[in-house]
């Protein structure tokens, strides 16, 4: 007797209301009832949350199918400003609904952590996306209860939030026996900026260059994200040269962020000539970009209805000398690291991350690659040029740190392979259109690959054009707290090795 | 590994200093009319400190490091904790989240001091200005010396910024 195949995300949910007007994928709005009855299907059902945020009294969940490779987007409206916690069943979504509760105002029931979480009781409002009460004056913010570690002849480490170099701000709290680490704790928040408050009411332009600076090191997939939600919303159709030119520039970026953290890895186990070689890449790419597209990070250079500006013959032979040139660096750069004992002794088996903890959190990018999840938004849902574009996505199932550095270095190859056949297959034509006048309000959403993994974009427009809502998920919510199990048992001095190598980002989580 | 080591060694990667930045330069010495002077050395050791920025300001400090700028030729260096550094290096638009552990940074740091706030944000909060997060900029937390425009700014100009820094502080002690 074999069992049936589970149903698809569609099939499951399908006969729930459809809201008109969101694109690409479907919005359901659940019954409270329908949504406890999917909470208990949930456990047992492969789809992958991909973010969890609250727009008015709606709760708004995003999933994947790993299946069909849809995605579709869940509502329940809150009942007394209420609704069923999803984290019982999906954990990623614990500080999600944390950061609901203090930005937007809804309680999640059944949430197993309530704490504050980028709230530190210091802002003039609370609530700032709901209905932002001031706070009361003279008020002080009650201290964080961290996590209770006991045991004889335990000692804490408090690290942050200014980090000792050039760093973004976070507390860590060590709860130590002798040097081995018992429980780490992150205390995130530090650098909130309120991005999504300052998003709502303001124009697609101005929204897409916040968007841009949600994390600098990724802001060109920020930027693309947002853009091709706008886009979705809109039923905005951008020319073709503008879809491969944003694909250059997100490949470059993928380049340049992946062989200047190798290095910093590197750095961290005291080899400091993968360093120097790395630093001279990156340094190398961001001069290019720089000459190529007005802008070393490439800022601003995706926006709305396509890129701001073109690519001519002389950018095209500059990228393509860069490409050569990285190229056979890289090659001696990865060998060097195959070859080089000192560095295989501190990264092999460091930092382990089990391959079921990276599928409960649905931890995108090199960490869930480097642990058995062969996800990339890039493939699954996919986005154009890529379906036209010959890659492969590598996978592997350590875990650990050489398994992340090692998924890195195939990328980087990847990469390469990708901007090569971008540049000789690079259509003529317009860069950019404007976008497609709605008179009513629309929905959009998009599903991007950053080099740090999936950043989600979700936004609603108002009748006028302008953003009413918009929601932006950084791979970092899913990678941050399996980064306090990677270090669970290892000596403290390894956490630098084990943090660079995740290498999250602290202001796309904050936002 | 050895042709790489040899390879840096006979054929530097570095690039030509920029010519000190004129305007940060006249900004400085209006500043220093005011500002507590006593002499630095040649050397100046910078402390970092990330007061909610984007992360786009790091990545540019960071190059700042690598083989092409190699900040350390100039007598410049970034140091681990506020206690040995005579330069404060503030970035981001100074979240009240950060308030007070940049508040507190300051105070760790040694007299005199210099603070550089460096990119768009730390001067007035760049595009985030006008959020519920925010102290602002540096300069409603702590003095400013120095502002470094950009978004963020390149290493370039953060080099020219300071060495108009330094080049201040030559003329000063040779008055």
């Amino acid at each position: 007797m074999t069992a049936d195949p589970p149903p698809s995300l569609i099939d499951y949910l399908g006969r729930n209301r459809r809201t008109e007007g969101h694109a690409p994928w479907p919005r359901l709005t659940l019954s409270p009832d329908t949504k406890a009855a999917f909470i208990q299907r949930l456990a047992a059902a492969p789809w992958t949350l991909l973010g969890e945020w609250a727009d008015r009294d709606l709760v708004h969940a995003a999933f994947h199918d790993p299946g069909c490779g849809a995605a579709a987007v869940l509502s329940v409206a809150t009942v007394d400003g209420r609704y069923d916690s999803l984290a019982p069943v999906r954990p990623g979504a614990i500080r999600l609904e944390r950061m609901i509760a203090e930005l937007s105002g809804p309680v999640a029931v059944g949430l197993p952590d309530p704490r504050p979480w980028l709230d530190h009781g210091v802002w003039p409002v609370s609530r700032p996306l709901g209905d932002a009460a001031p706070h009361l004056p003279g008020v002080l913010p009650a201290p964080y209860r961290f996590l209770p570690a006991e045991g004889e002849s335990l000692h804490q480490i408090p690290v942050g939030p200014v980090h000792a170099g050039i760093i973004e701000p976070g507390h860590f709290r060590f709860t130590c026996f002798g040097e081995t680490v018992v429980r780490l704790e992150d205390r995130l928040g530090y650098t909130h900026k309120g991005v999504e408050a300052l998003m709502a009411g303001a124009g697609p332009e101005r929204a897409a260059k916040l968007a841009g600076r949600i994390s600098g090191d990724s802001t060109v997939a920020c930027a693309l994200a947002f853009s091709r939600a706008v886009e979705a919303a809109t039923a905005t159709e951008i020319p073709e040269r503008a879809i491969w030119l944003r694909a250059l520039m997100a490949e470059l970026e993928r380049i340049a962020n992946h062989i200047g953290d190798i290095g910093a890895i590197c750095n961290d186990v005291a080899f400091s000539l993968m360093h120097a070689w790395c630093g001279v890449l990156r340094e190398h790419v961001a001069r290019a970009a720089a000459a190529c597209f007005g802008h070393r990070l490439m800022m601003d250079r995706v926006v709305p209805g396509g890129v701001a500006g073109d690519l001519d013959a002389e950018g095209i032979t500059r990228v393509q000398s860069l490409v050569a040139g990285f190229r056979a660096r890289f090659e001696q750069l990865a060998a060097l690291y195959d070859e080089t004992p000192s560095l295989q002794a501190r990264m092999l088996g460091a930092g382990r991350i089990a391959p079921e903890l990276v599928q409960a959190w649905g931890a995108g990018g090199f960490v869930g690659r480097a642990a058995g999840r062969a996800f990339d938004a890039r493939r699954s849902p996919g986005y154009p040029p890529y379906d036209r574009l010959e890659f492969t996505v590598p996978v592997l199932s350590e875990g650990d740190v050489n398994a992340r550095v090692t998924i890195r270095l195939l990328e980087i190859r990847q990469s390469l392979r990708l901007i090569g056949q971008i540049l000789r297959e690079l259509p003529p034509g317009p860069i950019r259109v404007p976008l497609e006048k709605c008179p009513n309000a629309r929905e959009g959403m998009a599903l991007v690959e950053g080099f740090r993994g999936d950043i989600l974009a979700w936004l609603r427009l108002e009748s006028g054009g302008t953003v009413g809502r918009c929601h932006l998920r950084d791979p970092s919510w899913f990678q941050w707290p399996l980064l306090t199990v990677a270090i669970e048992g290892a000596p403290v001095a390894d956490f630098p090795l084990c943090n660079k190598s995740f290498n999250c980002s602290y202001s796309g989580h904050d936002l | 590994m050895l042709k790489l080591l040899l390879e840096g060694l006979l054929r530097p990667q570095t690039a030509t200093p920029p010519a000190p930045d004129a305007e940060a330069l006249d900004e400085l010495g209006q500043r220093l009319q005011t500002a507590t002077r006593t002499r630095f050395g040649r050397s100046l050791a910078i402390r970092s400190i990330d007061a909610g920025s984007c992360n786009g300001c790091e990545l540019e400090i960071h190059a700042l490091g690598n083989s092409l700028y190699d900040l350390e030729r100039f007598g410049l260096r970034f140091v681990a904790s506020p206690r040995h550094a005579d330069v404060l290096l503030i970035t981001g638009p100074v979240t009240a989240n950060m308030r007070e552990a940049v508040r507190r940074t300051v105070e760790a740091t040694p007299e005199p001091r210099w603070v550089i706030a460096a990119g768009d944000c730390a001067r007035d909060g760049g595009v985030f200005r006008g959020s519920y997060a925010l102290t602002g900029a540096a300069e409603a937390v702590v003095p400013v010396d120095l502002h470094l425009p950009g978004c963020p700014p390149a290493p370039r100009a953060l080099l020219a910024g300071l060495l108009a820094l330094l080049e201040s502080n030559r003329e000063k002690k040779a008055l």
